[in-house]
């Protein structure tokens, strides 16, 4: 039997990483990925617990999280598809039209 | 009920038909919709007048204008013995001029709007005069006074006409201000605006006192004078007098009705109304009296070297009203709207003729250039001729009986009044003699003017001429409504009927020393005569060697003693001036534009500085995102 805490662990790693992903990367696909990588260690830790407290919600929960993942996976490379049709880059620090 | 509201009425309605459909349909006829409607208020006023005199007094409350807690205000109409004889002068006088105007203003492009005018202006004066509470009064006070501004700059192309419109006006604002606060005085003193009530009470707050900037000052006589304040705007008595020679930038027949007949008496009528009020208070007495009697002097004596026709008799007019207060001022209020009455005619007639002649001449008003017009202008030099000796008080003429009633009662009346009476003979004098120069410079000599003018010269049409006929009738016949009791016992029929409203002044004098008056004012009436016979007819040279020998005294009179410049200098210039650098330049340019361009220069300086926050970078919001996340995880974690 695995503790509980180990799930918790690999969780606080994977959204680390995602985290420092986010940040550091500079290609916006990358982005895409660590923004993956977070929402899934928070999958890991909902799955560990719901399964440590014995009830369902928490699972249920988890197939909301992956629904919207996967529909803001798909905006989000239409979004990215289109603008590099009219600039071509994906490269973050390129793209900044919002600069106040 | 319905015909005495109706006298008001009529030229009101004729105004709005007048003003909504002049321009395009009525044009050239408005006088058919105007002259009717002021004839029908005449009728209708001789049937009020015709009541009154059988005894009865109207009062008519209409319509609730204004009802708040204790605060009523009525539209009603008071008809009473001085309304009656108010309603009879304004309305015939009235009609006159609205005929002769149809002659006059004939051709002009603005037709419809001067008879418009002339009907609003109407209706006003005869709110003014039949208001049975203070604010209708007021309501007609103001009515008229727009009308005043709207019929002197109504030639508004020509800029001076358009600058004494603005003077007149605004010399009123002074007057009317004083008129304003005495209003809301009268109604906090006495809790009603109503007359009846007013005057009534009147007597109940003898010698109380209000205190006013740390001094105690008697209320009653506050409020006459605060009224009589606006008098002096209204009826152009010093200091305000400024407006009227200015005035006649307008139109002649508006000179003759508004600036002579009717509308600057209102000063007058008013004082004569409050006559509960004044009676009370000896200071106000005096003031008002001794303000007439120098004003009558002061535009006299200008009006002896004045070469514009309409302005000697404008200046005969201030002079005129001068008396009038003096009358009121010694109490002798009957007197005194006696001599508005009778002066009504002859200086409606006054300026009437000299509309006739400028309108021969082709609007030249110098006298210098006019002469010989006797041969010419038959009809127009009689009724001259009978109007100046009404108004020097020839006797057998209007303006014998009523100049004559006044200065008696200012020399029966005590020391002052002897110092006025002397005043006013001196006045007779001055009259007598610019009447006559302005008949002989006009009509007696030869012809001065160019040769064009010579050529065109006629009399002026029926229209203008049958109107001058039936005020000469009045300016002979007017002053037979009160004869005094020396000539003809129960002969002041007009101090009789007035008795119920004015009082009945009581002087002391025996009839030796009345028929000396009576000698001495018709002495002086021939002695003006006689100076401008010797000085215009005789020796022509004369005028011209006087001028050299007394050049300061005549450079003052002519410059009306400089009184529009001492103006100009004390409250004109530095209100502009004042206007320019502290309103304009500073309240303006630095209060008003400083906090309209202020708070978006202000916005704009902090937006500038904070929108750099917004690098663009998705990792730097990010990096801000997960920080503040961390921050919120650490509270929680550690602090909670």
């Amino acid at each position: 039997m695995v503790p509980l805490s180990w799930y918790i662990l690999l969780s606080a790693v994977m959204f680390s990483i995602g985290v420092f992903g986010f940040l550091s990367r500079r290609n916006l696909i990358l982005i895409f990925l660590s923004l993956e990588l977070m929402l899934n260690s928070v999958n890991i830790s909902l799955v560990a617990f719901s399964h440590y407290l014995q009830s369902m919600r928490g699972q249920i929960l988890v197939f909301f999280i992956i629904t919207v993942a996967a529909a803001e996976a798909a905006i989000g490379l239409a979004i990215l598809i289109a603008f590099y049709r009219n600039n071509p880059t994906i490269k973050v620090d390129e793209i900044n039209l919002m600069k106040g | 009920m319905l015909k005495y509201i109706l006298i008001p009425l009529l030229p009101l309605i004729a105004f709005i038909i007048n003003i909504l459909f002049g321009r395009n349909f009525i044009k050239d006829k408005a006088h058919w919709i105007a002259v009717p409607a002021v004839a029908c208020s005449f009728i209708l006023a001789l049937s009020a007048f015709m009541n009154v005199a059988s005894g009865n007094v109207i009062n008519i409350n209409v319509y609730n204008w204004i009802v708040s807690g204790t605060f009523t205000v009525t539209i009603g109409f008071l008809i009473d013995q001085l309304t009656a004889i108010m309603l009879i002068v304004v309305t015939s006088i009235s009609t006159l001029i609205f005929i002769y105007s149809i002659g006059y203003m004939h051709g002009d492009k603005g037709y419809y709007r001067f008879f418009s005018y002339l009907s609003l202006f109407v209706f006003s004066m005869l709110i003014l005069v039949m208001a049975n509470n203070f604010l209708l009064l007021y309501f007609g006070w103001e009515a008229v006074g727009l009308c005043s501004y709207f019929l002197i700059g109504f030639w508004y192309e020509k800029k001076s006409a358009a600058n004494a419109g603005k003077k007149a006006f605004i010399v009123n604002r002074f007057g009317d201000f004083g008129f304003g606060l005495g209003v809301i005085l009268v109604f906090l003193t006495y809790g009603s605006l109503e007359y009846t009530q007013v005057f009534s009470d009147a007597g109940s707050i003898a010698g109380q006192t209000i205190n006013i900037f740390g001094s105690d000052v008697d209320l009653i006589t506050l409020i006459c004078l605060l009224l009589f304040c606006g008098a002096v705007g209204k009826s152009a008595q010093m200091p305000l007098h400024v407006w009227l020679p200015d005035a006649m930038e307008g139109p002649t027949p508006v000179s003759a009705l508004i600036h002579a007949a009717t509308m600057v008496t209102a000063g007058v009528f008013l004082v004569a109304r409050c006559n509960p009020l004044f009676s009370l208070s000896h200071t106000a007495m005096n003031t008002v009296a001794i303000v007439g009697g120098v004003t009558s002097i002061f535009a006299a004596s200008i009006g002896l070297v004045q070469n514009d026709i309409k302005r000697v008799i404008a200046y005969s007019t201030v002079s005129q009203l001068g008396y009038m207060f003096l009358a009121l001022g010694v109490g002798a209020y009957s007197a005194g709207i006696f001599h508005l009455y009778t002066h009504a005619y002859f200086k409606a007639l006054l300026f009437l003729g000299s509309g006739s002649v400028i309108h021969a001449l082709g609007n030249e008003q110098n006298m210098q250039k006019m002469g010989g017009l006797k041969k010419y202008m038959p009809v127009t030099y009689a009724v001259f001729v009978i109007a100046t000796l009404s108004i020097t008080g020839i006797p057998g003429l209007s303006g014998f009986f009523s100049k004559d009633e006044i200065l008696w009662r200012a020399y029966s009346s005590g020391e002052l009044g002897k110092v006025l009476w002397l005043l006013g003979t001196i006045v007779a004098l001055m009259t007598a003699f610019y009447s006559w120069r302005l008949i002989f410079l006009t009509f007696h000599g030869k012809f001065r003017g160019t040769h064009e003018q010579e050529h065109h010269l006629h009399e002026s049409p029926k229209v203008i001429t049958v109107p001058l006929m039936f005020l000469a009738f009045g300016a002979i016949f007017a002053g037979y409504a009160g004869i005094p009791p020396l000539i003809l016992e129960h002969g002041d029929k007009i101090g009789e009927f007035l008795g119920p409203v004015l009082g009945h002044p009581h002087g002391e004098g025996s009839h030796l020393e009345e028929i000396m008056v009576m000698m001495t004012s018709v002495l002086v009436a021939v002695g003006g005569w006689y100076g401008a016979y010797i000085m215009y007819v005789k020796k022509p040279d004369m005028p011209l060697e006087a001028v050299s020998k007394f050049t300061p005294l005549y450079n003052l009179l002519f410059n009306k003693y400089y009184v529009d410049e001492i103006y100009d200098k004390v409250f004109v210039k530095p209100t502009l001036k004042m206007s320019d650098k502290v309103v304009l330049g500073f309240f303006d340019v630095k209060i008003i534009e400083g906090i309209v361009n202020g708070v978006p220069n202000l916005v704009g300086a902090f937006s500038k500085k904070f929108r750099e926050i917004q690098t663009g970078m998705l990792s730097n919001y990010g990096l801000v995102m997960a920080l503040g996340a961390l921050c919120i995880i650490g509270y929680v974690i550690f602090l909670k």
